[in-house]
């Protein structure tokens, strides 16, 4: 479904990507694990358009992304929940998921989506007229991930949902994410909390400084030596 | 005392409609686009000029002209932001503030040139009108500016708050990146934010036209008011623009009367003085956030 082929990207401040294949199956959930500044969250720009590529080519469903302004690239079915949750802080709950839904692809069905979410978050269903902006962490990547499942996605592409979280809310959080993939959704999960990806996804890539440096199933990763060392403090 | 008192209210508060009018349309270009509109004010004088001319024309009233100013500014609005702000939008600040500038300039001498300096007015059956109240004396047609002020600053508040499109504005002011991430075209968004600025500015300008003279610099007066109250009731903050509008008003409709005649506007930047020590972010700023 999604195809990333020896991509490689960068703008500003944002670590740069080289080379970087990644390929993602209908209903599948993928890791994409590393340090800080390996260009995780790049990777993902890249697919919403939102780095510009200077090399290599992202396609979805055969569609070469490079093609469509970024604005364009949700209708496809791509959701992106960005790194720091990146709520509209001024806008209720409920505004939000009514923006999630923007897309003509996803705005007919926008009541029974949002029914959905408030399902899967009671929480937000409570808040439904508060201001974003006033929420605690937890509760805003609820809303977060919430707002990318009112794009009716194909692909979720979730950067670091656990950052700054308290223990329990990283629980809820994976375990939901957990339900989402099992309703059919393709996952792309970007984490620095490496045990806990792997214990969600089917296979993972791993990413240090900008180079896929190996990509696995999530056992053969978690029993792999040098993710081992590196990343899971075995 | 008590009674002049409250005659220098309502006059403030009448003249602050016209300035909510402006600075509403500075805010929103500031709070969706990030630039500064310098040319604000001469889009306000452009919207008289229109009042004027189908008035003396074709005996049009100005408030009805409201229709044609209105739209005619708003398409002029988008068309300046697709092929002149798109252009400068970027990491730099600089190349947006001088364009804004220019604009302004260039309006203001081919006003001249095509207009003259002369003042204009339109004499309507209802510009000497006034209402009595005891003591207390309301003109009709500022009061008619007045109301007509407030509802479309209304208008506009149901238009950003009900409609997918206001919703897509206010989304994109408050972070434009996951704006494009929900599928929206920031393109778009901008163009219709500065045409309903500059749709502001020429009903502030035909509303204006029955009790205000049109000459090329009139704007001026406007976008300074304008300018104060969007700072004082935060950057790209419509309700706040709104009350520190009418607030700028009084204001300067207070230092009139018990200051000095020429003297409105130095209780007016007294206060934005205060505001800024003491509330830099202005009055409409979220507290701990």
């Amino acid at each position: 479904m999604l195809e990333l082929s020896r991509v490689s990207a960068s703008y500003g401040s944002v670590p740069a990507i080289t080379d970087v294949n990644i390929s993602i199956a209908e209903g599948e959930a993928v890791g994409l694990l590393g340090a800080n500044g390996a260009g995780k969250s790049t990777t993902l720009r890249a697919v919403s358009g939102l780095v510009k590529l200077f090399g290599g080519k992202v396609t979805f469903d055969g569609v070469d992304l490079a093609t469509l302004p970024p604005y364009r690239i949700p209708e496809l079915g791509i959701a992106h929940v960005p790194e720091g949750r990146q709520v509209f802080p001024e806008m209720t709950v409920q505004e939000n998921l009514e923006i999630g839904a923007f897309t003509p692809r996803a705005k007919p069905d926008r009541q029974r989506t949002m029914q959905l979410v408030y399902d899967i978050f009671p929480r937000l269903a409570d808040r439904k007229k508060q201001l974003a902006g006033t929420m605690s962490g937890g509760e805003q990547q609820m809303l977060a991930v919430g707002r990318g499942l009112m794009l009716k996605p194909r692909l979720l592409m979730l950067d670091e949902p656990s950052l700054g979280l308290a223990p329990v809310m990283t629980d809820v959080t994976f375990e939901k994410i957990g339900e989402i993939h099992k309703m059919g959704t393709a996952i792309l999960l970007v984490e620095q909390n490496v045990s806990r990806a792997l214990s969600l996804v089917q296979r993972a890539y791993v990413l240090e400084s900008g180079n896929v440096i190996m990509h696995g199933t999530s056992t053969e990763l978690a029993n792999n030596k040098q993710v081992q060392a590196a990343y899971l403090g075995i | 005392m008590l009674e002049t008192l409250a005659q220098a209210v309502i006059n403030g508060l009448l003249i602050g409609g016209i300035y909510a009018l402006v600075s509403i349309g500075v805010t929103l270009i500031f709070g969706v686009v990030k630039i500064v509109n310098f040319a604000q004010g001469e889009f306000v004088m452009i919207g008289m000029y229109i009042s004027f001319f189908l008035a003396t024309q074709f005996g049009i009233d100005p408030l009805v002209s409201l229709v044609v100013s209105m739209p005619v500014l708003f398409v002029a609005g988008m068309l300046i932001q697709h092929f002149l702000i798109r252009r400068v939008l970027g990491p730099n600040d600089m190349p947006q503030i001088f364009l804004t500038f220019a604009l302004s300039l260039l309006l203001l001498n081919l006003s001249l040139m095509l207009f003259t300096a002369n003042y204009r007015t339109v004499h309507t059956w209802y510009s000497d009108e006034a209402l009595h109240f005891g003591g207390l004396y309301i003109p009709v047609a500022k009061l008619i500016a007045f109301v007509v002020a407030m509802g479309l600053s209304a208008l506009l508040w149901v238009f950003l708050h009900t409609t997918d499109l206001g919703k897509a504005m206010r989304a994109a002011s408050q972070n434009r990146d996951v704006a494009m991430l929900m599928g929206i075209n920031p393109n778009r968004v901008f163009a219709v934010a500065f045409g309903t600025a500059l749709a502001l500015a020429g009903a502030a300008g035909s509303l204006l036209m029955p009790f205000y003279s049109a000459y090329p610099f009139v704007g001026q007066v406007f976008v300074l008011m304008a300018f104060v109250a969007v700072v004082m009731g935060t950057l790209g903050n419509v309700m706040g623009a709104l009350i520190a509008s009418l607030m700028m008003g009084v204001a300067e409709s207070l230092g009139i009367q018990f200051v000095g005649a020429d003297s409105g506007l130095i209780v007016v930047f007294a206060l934005l003085l205060l505001t800024l020590a003491f509330r830099p972010s202005g009055l409409g700023a979220q507290r701990g956030r």
